[in-house]
C-alpha cells in the first residue's frame, strides 16, 4: 500500500448528514444471534475446529470490539457475520432470518443491502478516484448516476474528505485511504459495519482519527459497528468487548469507552 | 443493469490503458500479420497465374533437342524449318496457329540511341500464337512475310529506350545493320514468370531474319496454338507423332525434339505457389499464435490485482454473475477493437506491399474473418477464465490474494 507525503494535511471535522438510519423498536430482538455456531476446517484427522460452539448476540446500535490472539476464531466468526463465510453447524440469525440457510445469491444480496465492510488493507481499485471507489457499492445496487455522484460526495465529506474526491489512492495516505474505505462501506447506509483491524496498517495518530470516526458512525448514525483488533487501544473506544480463545468466547464485558480525543 | 456493466468495463479499460493497449497489440500483430502473409500469398500466385495467362492459352513449344537442362537445349539435333510448320499446318487438326521462330541477338539503333535485343523472326500466326496485343500500329502482312521485307513490330521496352516520348511506328530503326520500317507497337506483358523481360523484343518477318540476320534457313522453335477446348496432351502426342515421322525416328529410340506444354508449366507453378501460399499461412499461424501467447501472458500477469478487486466487489455485495459480465465485456471490447486495428492495419499493409511486389491485391474475406474470430476468443477466454476462478473464490480468500 502507499502512503502520501507526511506533511500532507487531513481535513478536520467530521460533519456527519443528520438522519439516523437506526430500525426503530429493533431493539427488542437481537440484530445479530449466533448459536452454538461451529466451524470446521478440512476433513477427517485433518480437521481442525476454528469455532467450537459459539453464542453471541448483538443489539442494533451496539459498538463491539472483537479481540483475542490470532487462531481464536475471531476473522472466522467475523467472516461468518459478514455473511463471507457459512458455518459448518449451529444457527446465524441476522434479524431472526437463519443466514446459514441461504443460498450465496441470497447472502450477496443481504451483504448488498445490509453489510459495510471496512478492511485493514482498505482495499481500494487502483487508478480509481476517491468517488468512483465510495461510488462502486451503490452501482450494484442500481441506483442512477446522478443519485450516485450525490451520495458517494456526502459519504466523503462525512469523512473529513472533502475536496479529495478525485483522488486515486496512490495520491492519498493510509489514514485517508482507509476514511475513502470508510466512505464506501456507509455510503449505503448499512445496518452493520464490519471492520477487521481497521487501524492495523495505520500509525497511532491516524489510528485515533479513524476510532474517531467509526465511534461518530455509531453514535450519530446509529450504525452497528462489529470491529476486529489486537489492539487494547482501539478496543477501548467500544462499549462491548467479546474475546475469543480457542474458537469459544472467553469474556464478554461492557466497557466504559475512554474520551474521545475531540 | 447490462448497460451499466458495459459502462463499467469501458471504464476499467480506461483506467488501466497500459495493460489495454498491451493486450490489444497482442490481437493487433496477431491479426494483421496472418491477413498480410496469407494476402500477399494468394497475390504471388495470382501474379504467377497472369504471367502463365501471358505467355498464351494452351500453348506448345515444339524445340529440337531432349529436354534435359532447361530452355535452350538445342544439343546436335537437326533443327526445324518451315516446312515442318506447314507440315503440322496442314495434318494436325484442333489448330489454331503455328509459328515458325527464330531468335537472335542485334543491337537496334535509331538516332543517336543504340539498344540490344533480341529480333525474333516469325509469322503473322505468332502474335495469336503467343497471346501479343498491339498498342498501336500493325502486323505485317502475308505479302511483307513472303518477301521478307525490312518492318518490324517492337517492344514496350525497346520503344522507351530508343524513341522516349516519341511515337515509333512509321520510323526507320536500324537493326544489324538494314534499314526497318517500324510498323507496330506491342502492348507491354510485363516480366515473365523467370524473370526475363517479355517486351524487350524486335519482332520481324521470319524470311527477313533468315536472310539477314542469321543467314540460316531453320527455326529455333515451333510455337503452336491449340483451338480453345481441344486436348492439348492429344495434339502434342499427334505432332510428337507426326516429328518423328518426319525425322525418321523409329521404333524405341528417344525423340530428338521435345514440346513444352503451358498447360503443364501452369500446373506445377501454380502448384509451387499453393505451396508457399500454404508455407505463409503457417509462418503467419505461428505469429497468431505468439499473438495469442502475450494476450494470455497480460491477462494473467493481471490476475493478482484483478483478484482482489473481483474479492472486493464480491464483498461489498455484487453478484458473481455481474462480475463475470463485466470482465466479460472487458475482455470482449478490448479483443474487438485489436481484431479491428488489426484488420485495418493488415489492410494498409498488404495494399502497399502488393504495390511493392507488384502482385494484384484482392481482399480476401475468409482470412480476415478467421484470424480476428481466433484471436477475438483467446482474448476472452484469457480474460474470461480467471476471473471466473477468482470470482468462485469465497471473497475472503479472493482479498487476500498476494
Amino acid at each position: 500500500m502507499s502512503a502520501a507525503p507526511a506533511s500532507e494535511a487531513e481535513p478536520p471535522g467530521l460533519a456527519l448528514p443528520p438522519a439516523p438510519i437506526r430500525e426503530p423498536g429493533a431493539a427488542s430482538r437481537p440484530l445479530l444471534e449466533l448459536v452454538g455456531l461451529t466451524k470446521i476446517y478440512g476433513e477427517g484427522t485433518a480437521a481442525v475446529k476454528a469455532l467450537g460452539g459459539v453464542d453471541l448476540s448483538v443489539q442494533a446500535g451496539e459498538f463491539v470490539a472483537v479481540m483475542g490472539p490470532s487462531g481464536s476464531g475471531k476473522s472466522t466468526a467475523m467472516n461468518i457475520l459478514g455473511c463471507l463465510d457459512t458455518p459448518s453447524g449451529g444457527a446465524y440469525l441476522f434479524r431472526g432470518v437463519h443466514v446459514e440457510k441461504l443460498t450465496g445469491k441470497q447472502r450477496t444480496l443481504l451483504r448488498r443491502h445490509f453489510l459495510g465492510f471496512v478492511f485493514q488493507g482498505f482495499n481500494l481499485l487502483a487508478r480509481t478516484s476517491a468517488e468512483e471507489n465510495v461510488e462502486l457499492p451503490l452501482l450494484y445496487r442500481g441506483v442512477s448516476t446522478a443519485e450516485r455522484r450525490t451520495a458517494a460526495r456526502i459519504a466523503l465529506d462525512s469523512v473529513g474528505l472533502k475536496g479529495w474526491e478525485g483522488h486515486t489512492p496512490a495520491q492519498l495516505s493510509g489514514g485517508q485511504q482507509q476514511r475513502v474505505a470508510i466512505a464506501r462501506a456507509i455510503v449505503t447506509k448499512p445496518s452493520v459495519l464490519l471492520a477487521d483491524e481497521p487501524t492495523g496498517n495505520l500509525d497511532t495518530q491516524r489510528s485515533h482519527e479513524i476510532m474517531d470516526l467509526i465511534t461518530a458512525l455509531n453514535r450519530d448514525l446509529g450504525i452497528t459497528i462489529l470491529m476486529v483488533t489486537h489492539e487494547a487501544d482501539m478496543a477501548a473506544y467500544a462499549r462491548r468487548i467479546v474475546s475469543f480463545r480457542d474458537g469459544l468466547v472467553e469474556s464478554d464485558v461492557e466497557n466504559q469507552p475512554r474520551e474521545e480525543a475531540g | 443493469m447490462l448497460w451499466s456493466t458495459i459502462l463499467l468495463a469501458i471504464r476499467e479499460i480506461r483506467r488501466n490503458l497500459m495493460r489495454s493497449f498491451l493486450t490489444v497489440l497482442g490481437i493487433v500483430i496477431g491479426v494483421s500479420a496472418v491477413i498480410t502473409m496469407v494476402t500477399l500469398g494468394n497475390g504471388a500466385t495470382q501474379a504467377v497465374a497472369d504471367q502463365i495467362s501471358s505467355l498464351g492459352s494452351n500453348l506448345l513449344i515444339l524445340r529440337p533437342g531432349q529436354r534435359v537442362g532447361g530452355p535452350g537445349g538445342g544439343g546436335g539435333a537437326r533443327r526445324f524449318d518451315v516446312r515442318d510448320a506447314e507440315a503440322i499446318r496442314s495434318q494436325i487438326g484442333s489448330i489454331k496457329a503455328v509459328a515458325p521462330t527464330t531468335t537472335s541477338a542485334v543491337t537496334v539503333i535509331y538516332g543517336a540511341k543504340n539498344w540490344s535485343t533480341t529480333a525474333t523472326g516469325t509469322t503473322s500466326d505468332d502474335f495469336v500464337a503467343a497471346n501479343w496485343h498491339l498498342a498501336s500500329g500493325r502486323v505485317f502482312t502475308e505479302a511483307e512475310e513472303k518477301n521478307g521485307k525490312a518492318v518490324c513490330v517492337i517492344g514496350e521496352t525497346v520503344r522507351r529506350e530508343l524513341y522516349g516520348a516519341q511515337a515509333p511506328v512509321g520510323t526507320g530503326m536500324r537493326v544489324k545493320g538494314f534499314s526497318c520500317e517500324v510498323i507496330g507497337l506491342l502492348a507491354s506483358k510485363g516480366q515473365a514468370s523467370g524473370g526475363q523481360d517479355q517486351d524487350d523484343t524486335v519482332i520481324l518477318p521470319l524470311r527477313t531474319v533468315q536472310r539477314r540476320i542469321t543467314g540460316r534457313p531453320t527455326v529455333n522453335t515451333i510455337l503452336i496454338s491449340v483451338k480453345d477446348g481441344a486436348s492439348s496432351t492429344a495434339v502434342a502426342d499427334q505432332i510428337t507423332g507426326l516429328m518423328r515421322e518426319r525425322r525418321k525416328i523409329t521404333g524405341a529410340k528417344e525423340d530428338d525434339f521435345n514440346i513444352l506444354d503451358t498447360k503443364e508449366i501452369a500446373a506445377t507453378l501454380s502448384g509451387t505457389t499453393k505451396t508457399l501460399t500454404l508455407l505463409l499461412g503457417a509462418v503467419a499461424a505461428v505469429s497468431l499464435l505468439v499473438g495469442g501467447i502475450g494476450i494470455m501472458n497480460i491477462m494473467l500477469v493481471s490476475v493478482t490485482e484483478r483478484t482482489r478487486e473481483i474479492g472486493v466487489r464480491l464483498a461489498i455485495g455484487a453478484l458473481e454473475g455481474e462480475v463475470l459480465l463485466q470482465f466479460l465485456i472487458e475482455a470482449i471490447v478490448l479483443a474487438s477493437i485489436g481484431g479491428l486495428v488489426g484488420i485495418a492495419l493488415a489492410t494498409i499493409a498488404s495494399v502497399v506491399l502488393t504495390k511493392v511486389m507488384s502482385v494484384p491485391y484482392a481482399f480476401n474475406v475468409g482470412i480476415n474473418v478467421l484470424s480476428f474470430v481466433f484471436s477475438a476468443a483467446i482474448g476472452v477466454l484469457f480474460g474470461y477464465v480467471p476471473a471466473r476462478r477468482a470470482a468462485r473464490l469465497n471473497p475472503i480468500t479472493a482479498l487476500r490474494h498476494e
